[in-house]
């Protein structure tokens, strides 16, 4: 479960999200829609305890994120924007290393958590290589595998599904949308398509407001026989 | 304070994993050991002693230990692994203070790895051993001292090149208050009371370090880099989030 209420966050001059709110249930899967600089990383940040709102305040599982940031992140998966991993580190250490982090200390559990989230990810090929001579769509499920290491109630993934081709584009999907049943999933993405196929719900936000949310069916039912993507550049031409 | 361990151990083994332990425990070696034997005179002096080895500590960290923890934070902006760090479950002060563990852990191997030197002298002569002892204690602890500063350095830039120039220069001005050319400039040049130029020579290392090596161990030393160290890890997390 996240609650957002009146997030505000400004950069010098320039208000990157100007009293952003929603809620996000269990098995929900929202997308987050919006142009380039828009506020939707920045939102995401700002749930997940990385950066600070100047006003308003996010909940996870009715938890404030301002006073038990700990106590958010141990309960949340977070896939950053091209998902950072340490170089040096091999795929089997990366995630031993956050099994660690998120408490699964002894050897049989750090151990089943890391084959679980491997399996999950399919990087069973590549967990004895070093994360710096992967390509960019196995780093990406290694970002994945991170963020579900710990099976979370909620899933915030910013664009989970940038640099990966087609095959595995489509293997992400089911992925996510299989978990999702007993998860609130949040994901940030530029791709239409993707959100009609497997959010229940959209939210398209421009210039740091939500200027919508609704049902997959609502958002065609504004200009009917339109395509998606002609919907996005009506709601969003603030921003051009 | 329980995240400290897996924080503290990825660093360690961090360090161990590209080619920088080793490039770096390698020249640490040559460079201390040779300054010992051919500027400190250590095999000409005849005595059992490794005064000269621990003589030019201060000069030679005040480039190797900002060369070490240039990347402690730094690295972590510019790749964005920053982000992941801090959205996992670990707040700033573990993350800070395992950080810093793991890097003085590290200086305190290249030091170490000195010992052959002093069994050398046990082999030939009849070292004070007390003496070399807080020789290695004093080290270690102006070591952490140089460490805190290149951590906060690190943590205010996400570029290597400016947090290893920003560390050389706030150690260098640290170190410099104490030698005898800075305490002449401020007596002679500006002409401050000698009391003065005392208590400004008192924030060095160099004048914490000296009891060390001659077999002191004074509260008001270890105070100083315990409390010189403790202030700049105070002011590394106030940086990290602001």
């Amino acid at each position: 479960m996240i609650e957002v209420r009146g997030l505000v966050k400004t950069y010098g001059t320039k208000r990157a999200v100007d009293g952003v709110s929603f809620t996000v249930k269990r098995g929900e899967i929202l997308g987050f829609l919006g142009p380039n600089g828009a506020g939707k990383s920045t939102t995401m940040k700002m749930i997940t305890g990385f950066l600070r709102p100047d006003a308003g305040s996010a909940f996870v599982d009715g938890i404030d994120v301002a006073a038990d940031p700990v106590g958010v992140k141990s309960r949340l998966g977070y896939l950053p924007e091209s998902a950072p991993a340490y170089p040096e580190m091999t795929v089997e250490e990366f995630l031993g290393f956050i099994a660690e982090v998120r408490g699964f200390r002894t050897h049989p559990a750090k151990r089943a958590q890391v084959d679980r989230a491997i399996g999950l990810t399919h990087l069973t090929a590549v967990r004895k290589q070093t994360i710096e001579t992967l390509s960019k769509g196995f780093k990406q499920r290694v970002g994945f595998a991170q963020a579900l290491l710990h099976d979370p109630g909620v899933l915030i993934l910013d664009e989970p599904t940038d640099g990966l081709d087609p095959n595995q584009k489509n293997e992400v999907r089911s992925l996510i949308k299989s978990m999702a049943v007993e998860k609130a999933v949040i994901l940030s993405t530029h791709i239409l398509e993707e959100v009609e196929a497997i959010c229940t719900r959209i939210i398209v936000i421009s210039q740091g407001h939500v200027v919508a949310d609704e049902t997959p069916a609502q958002f065609r039912a504004r200009q009917p026989g339109a395509r998606m993507d002609e919907i996005f550049r009506t709601l969003t031409k603030g921003d051009i | 304070m329980h995240q400290i361990g897996p924080v503290f151990k990825r660093e360690f083994l961090g360090y161990f994993r590209s080619p920088v332990a080793y490039v770096f425990l390698v020249i640490f070696l040559f460079a201390s050991v040779g300054l010992a034997f051919f500027a400190g005179g250590f095999f000409k002096a005849g005595i059992a002693t490794l005064e000269s080895y621990f003589l030019y500590h201060p000069w030679l960290f005040l480039f190797l230990v900002p060369a070490a923890g240039m990347r402690l934070w730094s690295e972590e902006k510019r790749s964005g692994t920053a982000e992941l760090l801090f959205t996992l479950p670990v707040t700033t002060l573990e993350a800070v203070i395992a950080k810093f563990l793991a890097a003085w852990a590290f200086l305190a191997i290249a030091i170490l790895l000195s010992f052959p030197m002093a069994i050398t002298v046990g082999y030939l002569g009849n070292p004070d051993w007390g003496v070399v002892l807080t020789s290695y204690l004093g080290s270690m602890l102006m070591a952490g001292g140089y460490l805190g500063v290149t951590a906060l350095m690190s943590a205010l830039t996400k570029n290597q090149v400016i947090s290893f120039v920003l560390s050389v220069f706030v150690c260098f001005l640290i170190t410099l208050l104490g030698t005898s050319m800075f305490s002449g400039f401020l007596t002679g040049f500006l002409s401050l009371p000698v009391p003065v130029s005392d208590v400004i020579s008192n924030f060095s290392f160099l004048t914490h370090f000296d009891a060390f090596t001659k077999g002191i161990i004074d509260p008001k030393d270890v105070v100083f880099f315990a409390s010189l160290t403790g202030f700049a890890l105070f002011l590394n997390v106030v940086a990290l989030e602001r």
